[in-house]
């Protein structure tokens, strides 16, 4: 391998959403090489995978690619060079058959008609490369488990002439039988001269099948290493990075009583078995890489999910919470990431959104409305020309203010966060956490999932860490580092 | 009680368009300006105004209801055959009639919402079940009634106007007031801006949107009694495409389709435009034909002023 020619190299690779997220990266892949990449949340992982396959532009830097200057403006283009990305979530169509799938951008036809016999024929071919003859190309798509359709949309990959080939997290679904098909496919491919970028977490699949790894951390390339020369405790450390010596100092809140007591909570497949309790005044941060499961316990928790287990307990009392309208009830708030889809009427003014979930019944009473609305913006200092604008016209900041201000105005006492911060400016986010703090010193009990380990040590009492649906870690200030939550985070995934 | 100023410019504007089409139908026709050109406008109406009002409500909730026709229909036959058939007080007939409406629209809406159907299909089913309902129970023939259902939707000696459409414009001064002073109407408007969000605000969006629905088939059944009295019959055909006429007036008035917006008062008057020009284009002499080609143009002109005057508002 390390005689085998560049297939690609990547130089000095920028990419700027408001802050940067890809910093200078130098990258390079030989022929017949697999090279895994890995890094934290928002380390830049799928930025960089995007650039490659044309689905986001890049800032500056060079690229090459089996020698010839590569800048694919769309996902066409870049696999008609070779490059084809295989998403980890799954993009097949269910009613379509498997070969249809496969080929979807390129059925064969004659005269705007599909040729079927070949079509078949051809998928027939794709599935064999892959030793999955017992793969019927004719069946839906749909029918087949969630395993079987990842290889079909590798096969698809596969089929397209592809000379680098991009997996991300390809393993999460899959069993242990179809992991051991999909590396000795990897093999072959290898023995092709194909090369692969492997992005995963699961170090000990890196072990198996890569021949180097690279740490990107913070937009940055820290390392690349030969697999074999590194232990898995040192990527975490790299990955994990320094700390900056003023974090992690003991907090001096005094914290009340447990406010909020979840036990052995299972939702949707994602969270398995957790429990935690949040007392009053307390911030508990929840981290975790991003699929580990903790919004999933949040909107389980919230009732905007169903529960298949798990008991809640809201000041030592169980409580039923079957939908949002339960938890609301008894004093639980959700801010969701996703303010726009899920928290806020971005047609209507502040006033309707804030005071919301606090009307009661009957009539409006648009005095007591207008000065609710008031008193609680004035309090999180919403920045609008008026209560009757638009919450659609306001800043991320600001509509998060609004989010979050509508559960004060309805005294809520335990408020859950899913990324707080998350599309807000900096000023705005310093502004949040103030807030944050304010309001836990006001007696309210708050739970924050976040990605950004930066925000949680700065903001939280105790740290929780989730991995594959489990909490695999507890840490207080004083007692946390990066290496040691990013280790927690990666643990649920060796097994 | 505040007024909203915003609100009264727009129920201002409205106004300005109807009187503009009225003025040009007085100049086109001698004797299109007339109190009874306007009072036989009034009592044509009634039917029209409570359907649209309770339509204006299921649209801003993101649905939609195209069974209203029928359902009038068929309130309208179940109560000529309650009256004429099992001889049943005219308060009995009219209750009955109330009440058919009502269980239509309550199954409308309990199936949509809780089986998430869109209810564009469940009501299509309605339109074609209610209908037919309509003929069974009537034999698809039309019973002359007559007599003490009329006094309805006859004339008040004196005035020209019929009870019906005083009752009309307190269902259409109700539904404003439900719409804008009550948190149920809070509601209707926050579940067409962000049925999700209100959810994970932590109200049950299901009820609300249930109970508009049956509130629509409750007036579907209103409909019906007027136009029975109107007729001094029970027809099963009553009501053949009036959802149509209803959405459009609705329309008119500026109610978005897609929910989150709209305004009872603006649909009243969504009503009187549609209303005057079939009357002032059948006074001035236009054929069937070319009467629906103009009301259709009109329709969309009014969507697409509408759509413009909103997207340079924002803009500002």
């Amino acid at each position: 391998m390390p005689g085998a020619p560049l297939l690609l190299q990547v130089t000095g690779l920028r990419k700027n959403y408001n802050v940067p997220v890809l910093r200078d990266v130098c990258f390079e892949l030989r022929a017949g090489e697999v090279h895994a990449l890995v890094g934290g949340n928002g380390a830049g992982k799928s930025t960089f995978a995007r650039i490659l396959c044309g689905l986001t532009e890049r800032d500056g830097g060079e690229i090459s690619f089996r020698g010839q200057p590569y800048l694919p403006a769309t996902k066409r283009e870049a696999e008609r060079a070779g490059v084809v990305m295989v998403l980890q979530e799954l993009n097949v169509i269910g009613a379509l058959s498997v070969a249809e799938n496969i080929f979807l951008n390129d059925l064969p036809q004659r005269g705007g008609f599909v040729r079927f016999a070949k079509l078949q024929e051809k998928a027939r071919r794709a599935l064999s490369h892959l030793g999955m003859e017992e793969i019927d190309p004719a069946q839906p798509a749909g029918r087949l488990g969630v395993g079987h359709q990842q290889l079909v949309e590798i096969a698809g990959a596969l089929a397209k002439n592809c000379q680098l080939l991009i997996l991300d997290e390809p393993t999460a679904a899959l069993t242990v039988p179809e992991i051991e098909r999909l590396f000795e496919n990897i093999r072959r491919l290898q023995a092709e001269g194909v090369g692969i970028i492997y992005v995963s977490h699961r170090m000990e699949e890196i072990r198996q099948v890569a021949n180097r790894v690279s740490v990107l951390r913070d937009g940055q390339l820290i390392a690349t290493r030969a697999v074999d020369e590194v232990t898995a405790a040192e990527l975490i450390r790299e990955m994990a990075g320094h700390d900056l010596p003023e974090r992690g100092k003991a907090r001096e809140r005094s914290h009340g009583p447990v406010a909020l007591r979840v036990r052995n909570l299972r939702s949707g497949g994602r969270a398995r078995q957790v429990s935690f309790d949040v007392r009053r005044g307390e911030i508990l941060g929840l981290s975790g890489l991003i699929g580990s499961g903790r919004t999933e316990t949040l909107r389980a928790v919230f009732g905007a999910d169903a529960k298949e287990a798990g008991e809640v307990f809201v000041d030592e009392t169980l409580v039923m919470i079957r939908a949002p309208s339960d938890a609301v009830r008894v004093g639980i708030g959700l801010i969701p990431e996703d303010r726009k889809q899920d928290a806020l009427l971005l047609s209507q003014s502040v006033r309707v959104n804030t005071t919301l979930s606090a009307l009661g019944g009957g009539w409006l009473n648009p005095r007591a409305e207008t000065a609710t609305a008031a008193q609680f913006t004035q309090r999180l200092q919403v920045r609008c020309h008026s209560l009757e604008q638009a919450v659609g016209e306001l800043s991320g900041g600001n509509q998060q203010k609004v989010v979050i201000a509508r559960w004060l105005a309805r005294d809520c006492r335990i408020l859950l966060f899913d990324e707080p911060t998350r599309g807000v400016d900096v000023a705005a986010k310093d502004a949040i956490h103030q807030l944050l703090r304010e309001l836990a010193g006001d007696g309210k009990a708050l739970v924050v999932v976040s990605s950004e380990l930066t925000e949680l040590m700065s903001l939280c009492d105790r740290i929780l860490v989730m991995s594959a649906g489990q909490i695999t870690g507890e840490f207080r200030p004083g007692d946390w580092t990066r290496e040691k939550i990013t280790d927690a985070a990666f643990r649920g995934y060796s097994s | 009680m505040t007024f909203n100023p915003k609100k009264v410019a727009e129920y201002a504007a409205m106004a300005v368009i109807w009187l503009g089409l009225v003025l040009l139908f007085g100049m086109l026709s001698h004797n299109f300006l007339s109190a009874r050109t306007f009072a036989a406008l009034a009592n044509r109406i009634p039917a029209l105004v409570v359907i649209s009002a309770g339509m204006t409500l299921v649209l801003i909730v993101g649905g939609i209801d195209l069974s209203v026709g029928s359902i009038m229909g068929l309130s309208g036959s179940v109560m000529g055959a309650a009256m004429m058939d099992y001889h049943l007080p005219l308060f009995v007939g009219i209750l009955l009639g109330l009440a058919v409406g009502l269980v239509a629209g309550a199954i409308n809406g309990s199936i949509s919402v809780c089986f998430a159907i869109p209810s564009f299909i469940v009501t299509l089913g309605m339109l074609e079940v209610a209908r037919g309902l309509a003929y069974l129970t009537t034999h698809s023939q039309t019973k002359y009634i007559g007599g003490a259902v009329e006094g309805l939707s006859g004339p008040i000696p004196g005035l020209g106007i019929s009870p019906a459409f005083f009752i009309s414009a307190l269902v259409i001064v109700a539904g404003q007031v439900v719409l804008s002073r009550t948190v149920f109407g809070r509601y209707l408007i926050a579940i067409g801006a962000n049925e999700s969000a209100v959810r994970l605000a932590g109200i049950n969006p299901k009820p609300a949107k249930i109970a508009v629905f049956t509130l629509l088939g409750f007036l579907s059944g209103v409909a019906g009694v007027f136009y029975t009295s109107r007729l001094g019959s029970s027809d099963p055909n009553a009501g053949v495409g009036l959802e149509l006429s209803a959405i459009a007036a609705v329309v008119i008035g500026g109610t978005s389709l897609m929910g989150g917006r709209g305004s009872v008062v603006n649909t009243f008057f969504g009503v009187l435009i549609i209303a005057t020009l079939e009357a002032g284009l059948a006074q001035v002499g236009a054929s069937e034909p070319a009467k629906r080609v103009i009301t259709g143009a009109v329709i969309v002109v009014a969507v697409l002023l509408d759509a413009w005057r909103r997207s340079s508002r924002i803009s500002l």
